[in-house]
């Protein structure tokens, strides 16, 4: 017998792993787009720190001189991540999942906790339920950020049609500015996750894929029950 | 919440046997999903392209074009900028179909009313019509955006002024360059917008041959791919008037 917690409900696993493909085309087309008028740099008075993106970036993703082909996956996939991402929140809205994503009253400092020990400056981990603080903020943010993504897409796509889109977001240039910090935002957020996945191991890994994780020690959850 | 919550609801007891029939199950799914994407996505890039853009794409552009044509609010106007606000140098792009001189007293507008029924219309005789001065935010689609002064005669206006009243009927406007090596297509209501103008002056200034002399559309309601300079011939049609760009695999829409 096996003592198992059935972490991720089917819906999840599938808007999961349906956006991982569709948010890396909306990058890479994203990419594409931005090329052609790439001129945002992070500069210190007059040094330039980084150029977004050095040649070699470009060249190596091939993406010079694809503008039109940007677009049109953009416009067609977008559909693709409203889609999924309206049907993910209304599912964790409806199923009750909410519970367990959004941060809440302690959440805050208890992130700094799993901050701290994720660091290795503190020995033990807060008591959690299915998410740790950190990540009921990351994955709550997150979402937020996929609206922010949407609302400023559509300011830059139908500025006047979508006027108002582009009044929420302080313009046209800033729309596009925001658009293009939201998209660095998934790169990094990309990164820590993989980070946290390859560190937190397979058990964990395979839950997304199965829906059911071992508990291996009575202590999860006695720890847990005492929380 | 207590911890009780999410362990106590969520966990269960379960055999090896019926655990690996779980883990086989949602793994065999899970790899024939992964190879079933790579295919789509070959299948995808495969695809024939249609004027420059993957079928499906096209077809998806069309669809999304559809939405924006049906929902188009002719009372939403593209925000109005001061004058004080409009640059002085203006970013020049785009030479194709761009003749170096142009001889105005030879130039004509040809607006093509119907089969063998052509209207000649000379600059004098345009700007003799009622000037509006539009400035926008002149917006390309590689990205950038520019607020520039222009002025000349609303399309509409000028459509009224020569009884063009069937033609703002039909679908679409369909303009060319003068020496035809440039074109655009353009839906009627977006034409028909009021800030759409033939324009012959930038920076209350005649056009500079680069801006497109003697005369090019400024539709603030389009991208800058729109705006086509040294107009030689109008005409109006039902069907989709062929479009440069869009046959370089663009938007044909190209609307903001």
């Amino acid at each position: 017998m096996k003592k198992v917690v059935k972490k991720h409900p089917l819906a999840i696993r599938w808007f999961h792993w349906i956006n991982f493909p569709v948010l890396t085309i909306m990058i890479w087309s994203g990419l594409l787009i931005y090329w052609a008028n790439s001129v945002y740099q992070i500069k210190i008075g007059n040094t330039v720190i980084y150029k977004f993106f050095p040649k070699g970036l470009y060249n190596a993703l091939n993406v010079p001189f694809h503008l039109a082909k940007g677009m049109s996956f953009h416009f067609a996939f977008a559909w693709l991540f409203i889609i999924n991402g309206i049907l993910y929140v209304a599912y964790t809205a409806i199923s009750g999942e909410w519970h367990y994503l959004l941060p809440n009253k302690k959440s805050f400092k208890e992130a700094w906790q799993v901050l701290l020990h994720d660091l290795h400056i503190r020995k033990y981990e807060p008591l959690q339920q299915k998410y740790n603080a950190a990540q009921r903020i990351a994955y709550t943010a997150i979402i937020f950020m996929g609206m922010g993504s949407v609302l400023t897409g559509l300011a830059i796509y139908k500025p006047v049609q979508f006027s108002w889109a582009m009044f929420l977001c302080g313009g046209y240039e800033a729309a596009r500015v925001e658009h293009f910090i939201l998209t660095i935002g998934y790169v990094l957020f990309f990164l820590i996750h993989i980070f946290q996945v390859i560190k937190t191991g397979w058990n964990n890994f395979q839950a997304m894929i199965s829906g059911l994780e071992v508990i291996k020690t009575e202590n999860q959850i006695s720890a847990n029950e005492r929380a | 919440m207590s911890g009780r919550d999410f362990f106590s609801k969520r966990t269960k007891e379960v055999s090896n046997t019926a655990y690996r029939k779980r883990m086989i199950f949602s793994f065999l799914i899970f790899t024939i999903l992964v190879i079933a994407g790579i295919f789509a996505w070959k299948w995808l890039n495969n695809q024939p392209g249609d004027q420059g853009a993957l079928k499906p794409l096209r077809k998806t552009l069309e669809v999304n074009e559809k939405l924006l044509t049906s929902t188009f609010d002719t009372s939403k106007k593209a925000k109005i900028f001061d004058v004080k606000d409009a640059v002085k140098n203006v970013r020049v792009n785009g030479l194709i179909g761009m003749e170096k001189t142009i001889d105005t007293s030879a130039w004509r507008l040809l607006v093509v009313r119907g089969e063998g029924d052509t209207l000649r219309i000379s600059l004098a005789e345009i700007e003799t019509l009622p000037k509006e001065d539009v400035v926008f935010d002149f917006k390309c689609i590689e990205g950038w955006s520019q607020v520039t002064h222009w002025a000349g005669v609303p399309l509409k206006a000028f459509m009224d002024h020569y009884h063009l009243f069937t033609q703002q009927t039909l679908s679409y406007i369909g303009l060319q360059s003068v020496d035809k090596k440039y074109y655009v297509g353009i839906d009627m209501p977006s034409a028909l917008q009021s800030q759409t103008i033939l324009c012959y002056e930038m920076n209350n200034k005649p056009l500079p041959m680069n801006q497109g002399y003697p005369l090019r559309l400024i539709i603030p309601v389009k991208y800058g791919i729109k705006h086509i300079k040294q107009i030689g011939t109008m005409y109006f049609s039902n069907v989709k008037p062929p479009d440069y760009w869009a046959e370089r695999g663009y938007d044909y829409y190209a609307g903001l």
